[in-house]
């Protein structure tokens, strides 16, 4: 099967824009948890933009900064998602460029942060970062960070992979019809399932004589 | 040995020949800080900052001899351009502070291949980093590294390059459990980081692919805006012992990276007399 159907048949099963927003948010609570900080955010990459976009927050600003954009080679957040390289940064307001942009569409300035690439493979889905400690980080506190973002950023991995396959199905691709068939067979109940798979086994032999 | 007998490649040696070759011993018997670096500002080394371009009229960075960036060029090749953005991160003016601070006198490139958008960014950094090489820098600090696969050979080529062009590359190690490139090669000096103040404390990893320990947790360093910041990670040990060893080239030219390296292993924090 092509990536495609893998996609879709996935995406029948978990895919859901709901889903989606309550992995981001979790990860983003999570991480504020983990290292007691004021607030947490994650910043996706859009390619096609070459941005970098606010999809979770947390903490009083998040309903500013969900949604919005950055150009994906600037800040903070682009040295990260550029360089793939962690980066912790204590009074960042002395970092003028930074704070005016974010205080000034945010109300809010971070003093601190740490930011982490969200990295699966080769490819970098965007950056994780935990705002405002009461501490500072400590070498084995950014390996902590480090790991929690590889498994965050599998997750994601996952549930981007299935919305992409959403769109397939809801398109009308040339796949569409496949993906919509196993969406089908998936669906149906105990006694008929064993048919359908029975008939589609037949046709994978049809096909692959 | 003769500048010919450097620069031109030997294959084989043939008898008689090792007179043509001889090398004075370039170092005492007890190799100590005081005779590696004693004395020595970095004047007269070129060190070449390969990161998100430097802000050259910062006080804690002083003058910067020269900004060049990496942008794409008319048939959409990396192309190498004068550079007059100054820094669009803050990452790279720190690096080059870091360096200034121990070494006041070297010569400071800014080499951008960062900023001007993510996409391409492994290949501005190929592209980076084999201008640095071509120019005769001594030492090319690499805060930075790439995950992309497809670049790996070719970083590998270039830093193997440079390893006979006696350009030191040190190279960040990365701060997470991923693969990434060049940290990971035999030809560059890799650095992570240690938690003490000490600018000149230096650790040797028995256990590479990490070779060195240097300063990266809380550092000072100047950010873009004429500011300071606060700073951890593996990307502020590196240019660390890219100072190091700009002072090391200044007081001793003719170090390879090979030996370079030996120098900084002999004179490590960790290495105790037998």
């Amino acid at each position: 099967m092509s990536d495609d159907v893998h996609a879709a048949v996935a995406a029948a099963l978990v895919g859901s824009r709901e889903r989606y927003r309550a992995l981001l948010s979790s990860i983003a609570e999570v991480a504020r948890a983990i290292f007691a900080a004021k607030a947490s955010s994650i910043l996706l990459l859009d390619q096609e933009e070459d941005e970098l976009v606010f999809e979770a927050a947390t903490g009083e600003e998040a309903p500013r900064l969900v949604g919005m954009r950055f150009p994906a080679g600037t800040g903070i957040a682009g040295w990260v998602v550029g360089t793939r390289q962690p980066l912790v940064v204590e009074d960042v307001a002395a970092d003028p460029r930074h704070a005016h942009e974010v205080a000034q569409a945010t109300g809010y300035a971070p003093k601190g942060l740490m930011a982490v690439p969200l990295l699966v493979d080769e490819r970098v889905l965007g950056v994780l970062e935990v705002l405002d400690r009461q501490t500072t980080f400590s070498l084995a506190e950014m390996e902590l960070l480090g790991l929690f973002a590889n498994q965050a950023a599998i997750a994601l991995d996952l549930m981007q992979r299935a919305r992409e396959a959403e769109a397939i199905l809801a398109g009308g691709g040339e796949l569409a019809a496949v993906a919509r068939l196993a969406a089908a067979v998936d669906a149906l109940g105990e006694e008929r399932r064993p048919q359908a798979l029975e008939l589609l086994r037949a046709i994978d032999a049809v096909l692959r004589s | 040995m003769s500048e010919a007998a450097r620069l031109i490649p030997a294959w084989s040696l043939p008898a008689g020949g090792a007179g043509a070759i001889a090398v004075a011993r370039r170092w005492p018997d007890e190799l100590t800080r005081e005779w590696a670096w004693g004395g020595s500002t970095g004047r007269g080394a070129r060190v070449c900052v390969v990161d998100s371009g430097v802000e050259t009229d910062h006080p804690g960075v002083g003058p910067v001899q020269r900004a060049v960036v990496v942008e794409a060029g008319p048939e959409g090749e990396p192309a190498v351009e004068e550079d007059e953005e100054g820094d669009l991160c803050g990452h790279g003016t720190a690096c080059a502070g870091i360096i200034r601070s121990l070494a006041p006198d070297c010569e400071l490139t800014s080499v951008r291949v960062l900023g001007a958008g993510y996409t391409g960014s492994g290949g501005n950094l190929l592209a980076g980093l084999r201008w640095a090489i071509e120019t005769g820098a001594d030492v090319v600090n690499m805060s930075l590294s790439t995950t992309k696969r497809q670049f790996a050979e070719l970083l590998h080529e270039l830093a193997d390059s440079a390893y006979f062009r006696r350009t030191v590359i040190v190279a960040s190690a990365h701060n997470m459990p991923v693969e990434s490139y060049p940290w990971r090669f035999a030809s560059v000096i890799s650095v992570g980081s240690h938690e003490e103040v000490d600018p000149l404390v230096f650790y040797y990893n028995p256990s590479p692919p990490v070779e060195f320990f240097a300063r990266g947790v809380g550092v000072d360093v100047p950010w873009v805006g004429g500011g300071t910041l606060r700073c951890t990670g593996n990307s502020f040990a590196t240019p660390h012992i890219a100072g190091i060893c700009a002072l090391l080239k200044a007081k001793h030219p003719d170090l390879t990276p090979f030996e370079v390296k030996s120098v900084l292993h002999a004179t490590a924090s960790n290495i105790a007399a037998p």
